[in-house]
């Protein structure tokens, strides 16, 4: 019976993966010099699994350099080998090499056979075992030599309730010798009346008889049993030391080591295909299509009516409403599926935090909140390259080296702040610093060098620290390999705008800066207000609407002959003719007749000239690059209920679209002029 | 196609046949291969997409998927021609280099219909003046004394694609 391992690899990587980022997490609890027995048997169980689980599958490689970082790891358990910050680096080290070993088998790529020679040879430097390859073959024909082997098998009660099966791995010894001699010690077996027929109240000895099995294969066995059981092996020949299980064949080990710069990570994202549900929410999902499936049956009774009554379209009414109540929460529900916590995004950035502060020689405390926030899978896959870029750069460049910290009176250690929470139905990420803040001046200069201000301009600060995600911006003097190329902060915020979101710089000289990203809850609905303009209907997004008023005549003003705007209360709110924009036939061009929509994004209102307001309905997004391209001004499209298709604007868009429209015209009218 | 069913059998076995979609485009045929094809449909409204050239006419609504209608006539600049009872919209797959495969609609006057045609008897066409670019033509192939022009569209409707992305960049 052979049984196909391939529709489990999926499972075993991501699991693996998640035990990475356990050890990971650990490792650097570890490293800030919370020695805890728990914390280290928690590595250690990842580490084990991961050993386990690689062997199963025939990742040899994976298990060898596995079973390393778990024998050093199994000495810091037991106490053999005191926690140093050395062995946290090589620890920490061995769990990157881990996760690109796996990451290149996944893909079907080559390992990285250099840096697994190199972490092993360290791991092996530390374990004290660097033996020379000549010395471990002699004592592999040694060890060949023996006779056979007595091994002490004593399972733990409740082995059994693993699934695992004490008589098949006896077996399974048997099948390695030529001969064995089992003996089983029942001495803890209780009277009938008590026993429990899931327990195992049994230990053995097993004389294994036979030239040519190695310590090694014994161990194969029991290798899904080592932590549920009392395993010892001697040599049945002579009275042989204990020997460890580190002793293997490893050809690599008599590579050389070679430095070489490494990727620390695989540049690849791991956008898996698989997602992990909480099994309440798979509940709440059927439970819904029960009340559904009851509504339904409900309303199909009226099929069958004969002739309608006052009461009977009553009641029919009342089932719809109730129908369309269902489907909204059904609807909320596999949204819900989707949503995974943000801390998916977070975990990351210790480790990060950990290698840059070193890097910079600054002392960085990161604190994170809000993990538990639950955000769409797809915008969590994207926003985390985003969130590396401004963590990356709140380190640069916000944080200052500790002798200035010192110096303009702030303590040593900077603080980074990663927080996420929910605010009006968006999703908002904070990164904080209290580093020095965004240097207005330095900005300012930099963007009248690049032309990207003139010269006499005078900006608002807000404006100012706005730049910076001008593509093309960088005010690092120093081009570092983490920041300073000047592609960062534009990609990020354009990264952002692809997933409907927004992205804004808050900072005070001295004090720090805050990076505020908005994201919507989800990319596949949005709460829609249709608007009419001559015979296209188009589609704004309601929470970005503040409000829709009538034109007061009285109210409009000419900016400058050719930009108008709106006095609405205090603020003066420029006004987009979207038809002009996009280029449709009105119904009217005149601003009495028509409506204006108030919108704001990322700061900036304006007020959209529309023909008419339509309704509001919650809209199904649908891409417009999956089948074209993405059009400025547009973030999507959506099928209206009678079939026709619907386009979305996207405010941000729409707002750098007209400036850009201003801008030209001011151009042509001042060519016109010279 | 006067060869009986074994002579076609016969040739099969050593010719590759190629089944071609035939549409009529200002008083030339053209064809295109027929796997590409999803469906064809009547003309229908189309809503417009803002700022992209006017032969992308708009998109459409097919089972859920945001589609692109592309008139032909005035992709080639052929004389624009009033939409009739024959005018149809061809749904076709494209496939380009590097991306996932693509739905895209076709305006044209009017379909025709379907050639088995030997593969080899597409020949290389000459750089004479078909109504469109020889660039977007795979090869000429007869068919009962006609002329039909096999049209490359993954290059096309890629090269319209991206029409637009230069235009929008200038």
């Amino acid at each position: 019976m052979s049984i196909d391992l391939e529709q489990f690899h999926e499972t075993f990587f991501e699991e693996s993966f998640e035990g990475l980022d356990i050890m990971e997490s650990g490792l650097l609890e570890l490293e800030q010099g919370e020695v805890d027995l728990e914390n280290i048997n928690t590595i250690f169980r990842s580490a084990h699994s991961i050993k386990g689980g690689s062997g199963t599958f025939g990742f040899s490689a994976v298990a060898e350099f596995t079973h390393d970082m778990e024998t050093l790891l199994d000495q810091m358990r037991n106490g053999e080998r005191q926690v140093s910050v050395s062995v946290v680096e090589i620890l920490l080290g061995s769990v990157d090499v881990l996760r690109n070993m796996l990451n290149a088998i996944r893909d079907g790529s080559e390992i990285d056979v250099d840096s697994v020679a190199e972490t092993t040879v360290a791991i092996k430097g530390i374990l004290g075992q660097e033996n020379t390859v000549a010395d471990s073959v002699t004592e592999q024909t040694s060890e060949a030599a023996a006779k056979g082997w007595i091994v002490h098998f004593a399972p733990f009660i409740d082995i059994m309730k693993t699934g695992n099966d004490t008589v098949r791995l006896i077996r399974e010894l048997k099948s390695l010798a030529e001969k064995t001699e089992v003996t089983v010690n029942s001495d803890s077996l209780p009277l009938l009346s008590e026993l429990e027929p899931e327990n195992c109240y049994q230990s053995w000895v097993i004389n294994l008889i036979g030239a040519d099995i190695s310590e090694e294969d014994i161990r194969e066995v029991f290798a899904w049993v080592d932590d549920e059981c009392d395993l010892k092996i001697e040599a049945l020949a002579e009275e042989a030391d204990y020997i460890g299980p580190e002793r293997r064949d490893d050809d690599r080990r008599q590579k050389p080591p070679e430095r070489r710069n490494t990727e620390r990570r695989s540049t690849k994202s791991a956008e898996s295909s698989s997602i992990r549900v909480n099994i309440s929410k798979v509940d709440e999902l059927i439970n819904m299509v029960g009340e559904l499936v009851i509504t339904q049956s409900m309303l199909s009774r009226f099929g069958d009516q004969e002739e309608f009554t006052q009461a009977t379209i009553e009641r029919l009414k009342d089932g719809l409403s109730q129908l369309e109540g269902h489907t909204r929460e059904l609807q909320e529900s596999v949204m819900r599926v989707r949503m995974m916590p943000i801390s998916f995004a977070f975990q990351r950035f210790p480790r990060l935090v950990h290698d840059l502060s070193s890097t910079f020689n600054k002392k960085i405390e990161l604190i994170v909140t809000g993990e538990g926030t639950e955000l769409d899978k797809t915008v969590l896959e994207k926003i985390g390259d985003p969130l590396v870029h401004l963590v990356r750069n709140s380190l640069d460049h916000g944080i200052e080296s500790p002798a200035d910290r010192v110096k303009a009176g702030k303590s040593e250690t900077g603080v980074i702040e990663l927080s996420a929470f929910h605010q009006g139905g968006n999703i908002v990420i904070q990164i904080k610093d209290d580093g020095a803040g965004l240097n207005k001046n330095k900005i300012l200069s930099k963007a009248k060098e690049k032309g990207l201000v003139s010269q006499d301009e005078r900006m608002p600060d807000d404006q100012v620290y706005d730049l910076i995600f001008r593509p093309g911006f960088s005010t690092a003097d120093v081009v570092s390999d983490v920041s300073g190329r000047g592609v960062g902060m534009d990609v990020v915020r354009r990264n952002i705008r692809e997933l409907g979101g927004a992205v804004e710089v808050k900072s005070t000289p001295g004090e720090g800066s805050v990076f505020t990203i908005r994201l919507p809850l989800t990319l596949a609905i949005l709460d829609g207000q249709l608007v009419g303009i001559g015979d296209e209907t188009y589609i704004l997004p309601v929470i970005s609407i503040i409000e829709s008023l009538q034109v007061k005549t009285e109210n409009i003003n000419a900016v400058a002959g050719n930009a108008e705007v709106y006095r609405l209360r205090d603020e003066y709110i420029p006004i987009v003719r979207l038809y002009k924009i996009f280029g449709i036939k009105p119904v009217s061009t005149d601003l009495k007749n028509g409506l204006l929509v108030v919108v704001e994004a990322e700061g900036k209102k304006i007020a959209i000239y529309v023909d008419d307001l339509l309704g509001q309905q919650q809209v199904v997004i649908k891409s417009l690059e999956t089948n074209f391209k993405k059009i400025e001004g547009l973030s999507g499209a959506t099928i209206l209920g009678d079939g026709t298709v619907a386009l979305i604007i996207d405010i941000a868009g729409l707002i750098d679209l007209y400036q850009k429209d201003m801008a030209s015209s001011v151009v042509s009218i001042k060519g016109a002029a010279a | 196609m006067s060869e009986s069913a074994e002579e076609l059998e016969a040739h099969e076995s050593e010719k590759e046949f190629k089944e071609l979609l035939t549409f009529f485009l200002a008083g030339e045929e053209y064809g295109v291969d027929i796997l590409r094809v999803q469906e064809i449909k009547g003309w229908d409204s189309v809503t417009n997409i803002p700022n992209t050239p006017e032969y992308i006419r708009g998109v459409i609504n097919i089972r859920g998927a945001i589609v692109p209608i592309i008139d032909m006539r005035l992709r080639f600049m052929l004389e624009m021609k009033e939409y009739d009872a024959t005018t149809v919209v061809i749904i076709l797959n494209v496939v380009s280099k590097g991306n996932a495969d693509r739905i895209m609609g076709v305006v044209v006057d009017a379909v025709s219909d379907v050639y088995n045609v030997p593969v080899n008897d597409v020949k290389a066409s000459p750089d004479f003046g078909t109504a469109v670019d020889t660039e977007f033509v795979t090869g000429l192939a007869t068919i009962d004394e006609k002329m039909i022009i096999v049209l490359d569209i993954d290059h096309m409707l890629n090269a319209a694609e991206l029409a637009v992305v230069d235009k929008m960049t200038e």
